[in-house]
């Protein structure tokens, strides 16, 4: 399987270093959402006299900027694409094969990560000399931070894979969609820091995975969790990878069934 | 399983499908809500035969007959409605990991191949994701790349390659694995003749090497004269004919061709369908129950200069049993 891994990613990294002016354009594309938001909130800073929640300009703009990355590791194969999938044969040849197809998605956009990393790391500098961040991490919240945008990768990947197999039964899923994409925006970390959301949205992101994808690794660098907080953040990821991961067999298992009924 | 056993046994096999359907029309279209009409369509129904393990079988029939269908639920990816399946002992809908490293399904329009890369990274990919050994893995590829002869191929991006190159590719990576039953549904679709006649070749060869079962569906009645000892027809879900090539002309050849030269011009329309005139040379159709009698008319009563009977061509033949109503088929069913 590590073999299966390492040489589906390697695939990846050949395959996107060929694209990585368009993989450029799309990263620059995607710091305009960001920006927006780190102007935003440091106006509102500004104007409250320095500080919102706790936030200065300076740890919005680490916020955001960190923010830059953990989004590009939050891409995986989206539940739009499932339909393709299954109607022009993919999923067939993806049977066929003696692997469960969930390892070919992990490891290909596990490989492409790599590639965006690379890709990241100017950029970030750029952005910092423009926005000034805040930011002076320990080593353990450098350690955490380089676990948890893998395990927030790991999250999404299951989440997404478990709702864009919906398509097995439906094609008509994209207000299904919609509708978890505004859930998570709203309550990932994404639009605003958790800490700056009403206390009855942070209750039900407690019972959500969100925060988990997003939220949680930025603050794991950006903020000032104690250890505690830290290694528990971790765990809470990896119950959810857990989570995840049952919900995609049962899903898998029915669909799989549903596919072979009915065929593609 | 022994040796002895059966690579492929089916027995009774059924696919059916519930399709909606309804008129066009806003009228229809509200209709549909509230009361859903949907047609049992009979994609396979009640299908049986055995293949010997080494054996190429054709497997023939017009479009929408349930070849396809078939071959899905021999590969696993289908679940039969009812009947019963087994491919190397294998229940192939249970898609267990040993058989599905066991066989391989070609479809002319599947692609395993990354499109950016050169073949060699889907090769090898192929290699990871079936866990073939270094070693085994470079003497299939090697082997593979000489006998489909694409050595100065395999280093371009799959891009950048024609149709029958990358289908040769298709077929390299379907087989690294050396799986022991082959499902190959229309394997040289679109492909030129060279294209088309290499892939045979290849073919012929895997399974002279490795005594692979080879079941394969074309519509190129050469793939199938090439390859096929046996031949398995199915029309409307249904076996028309199960039994030797040759046989099937025996059988559904409802004419015989009779070429006569003469030594001297006459009227041949009175003996036969005139089919075509080539020189002194004329062919003329007669029905098969005929074909003796207006020989020996021709030769008494004609100064016949040569007279050859002969089967008309596999194509005519195929064309003419597919052509025939749904009724036609049950009576030629084999009893």
């Amino acid at each position: 399987m590590i073999d299966f891994y390492i040489t589906m990613a390697r695939t990846a990294v050949m395959e996107q270093f060929q694209y990585r002016t368009a993989n450029y354009f799309y990263m620059i594309g995607m710091i305009a959402e960001p920006v927006i938001y780190l102007v935003v909130w440091s106006t509102v800073a500004a104007a409250q006299g320095g500080e919102v929640g706790g936030y200065t300009p300076g740890t919005f703009a680490a916020y955001y900027i960190v923010w830059t990355l953990v989004r590009n590791m939050n891409i995986v194969f989206t539940p739009y694409a499932w339909e393709w999938r299954i109607k022009d044969g993919t999923l067939s040849a993806e049977l066929l094969r003696p692997i469960h197809p969930i390892h070919g998605d992990i490891a290909y956009f596990g490989g492409w990560k790599l590639v965006v990393i690379v890709l990241w790391l100017p950029l970030a500098a750029l952005l910092s000399l423009l926005f000034r961040p805040t930011l002076s991490p320990t080593l353990l919240e450098i350690g955490v931070f380089a676990v948890a945008i893998w395990g927030a990768y790991l999250i999404r990947t299951a989440f997404l894979w478990a709702l864009g197999m919906v398509s097995f039964w439906t094609t008509r899923v994209s207000a299904l969609f919609e509708l978890y994409f505004a859930l998570e925006l709203l309550l990932s970390g994404r639009l605003v820091p958790m800490s700056l959301l009403p206390p009855w949205a942070q209750r039900l992101a407690d019972f959500l995975p969100f925060q988990w994808t997003f939220g949680f690794p930025i603050e794991a660098l950006v903020g000032e969790l104690p250890p505690a907080q830290l290694l528990g953040g971790l765990g809470m990821q990896l119950l959810w990878i857990a989570v995840g991961w049952a919900l995609v067999q049962l899903v898998w298992r029915a669909g799989v069934r549903r596919y072979g009924a009915v065929g593609g | 399983m022994s040796t002895l056993d059966p690579a492929i046994t089916v027995a009774e096999l059924r696919k059916f499908y519930r399709v909606p359907v309804r008129e066009g029309g806003l009228v229809a279209s509200l209709r549909s809500l509230v009361r859903r009409r949907v047609r049992e369509v009979r994609a396979v129904d009640g299908v049986s035969f055995t293949i010997a393990p080494g054996e190429i079988v054709g497997f023939l029939g017009p479009n929408g007959a349930g070849k396809t269908t078939t071959l899905k639920m021999l590969a696993g990816l289908l679940h039969p409605t009812s009947g019963e399946v087994r491919v190397l002992g294998h229940v192939p809908q249970r898609r267990e990991r040993e058989y599905l490293r066991r066989m391989t399904l070609v479809m002319g329009n599947r692609n395993q191949l990354q499109w950016d890369l050169p073949a060699l990274d889907s090769f090898d990919l192929q290699r990871a994701i079936y866990r073939i050994p270094q070693a085994e893995f470079r003497r299939a590829r090697d082997e593979y790349i000489e006998l489909m002869g694409v050595g100065d191929l395999v280093s371009k991006p799959v891009r950048n390659l024609s149709l029958g190159e990358r289908m040769k590719m298709e077929i390299i990576a379907a087989l690294l694995h050396r799986p022991q039953v082959l499902f190959l549904d229309e394997p040289t679709i679109g492909l030129d003749v060279t294209m088309q006649r290499r892939i045979r070749g290849f073919i012929a060869e895997y399974n002279r090497r490795t005594g692979a079962t080879v079941m394969l569906t074309s519509h190129y009645m050469a793939d199938v004269e090439a390859l096929c000892r046996r031949v398995i027809v199915i029309h409307h879900g249904l076996v028309l004919y199960d039994g030797p090539l040759t046989g099937l002309v025996e059988r559904f050849a409802a004419y015989r061709q009779i070429g006569v030269t003469l030594a001297e011009p006459a009227d041949l329309e009175p003996y036969g369908e005139v089919m075509g005139v080539d020189g002194a040379k004329v062919t003329l159709r007669v029905p098969k129950a005929e074909a003796s009698r207006v020989t020996a008319r021709l030769l008494a009563e004609l100064a016949v200069e040569d007279l050859t009977i002969e089967e008309p061509p596999i194509d005519d033949v195929i064309e003419q049993v597919f052509a025939a109503d749904a009724d036609v088929g049950l009576e030629a069913l084999p009893s």
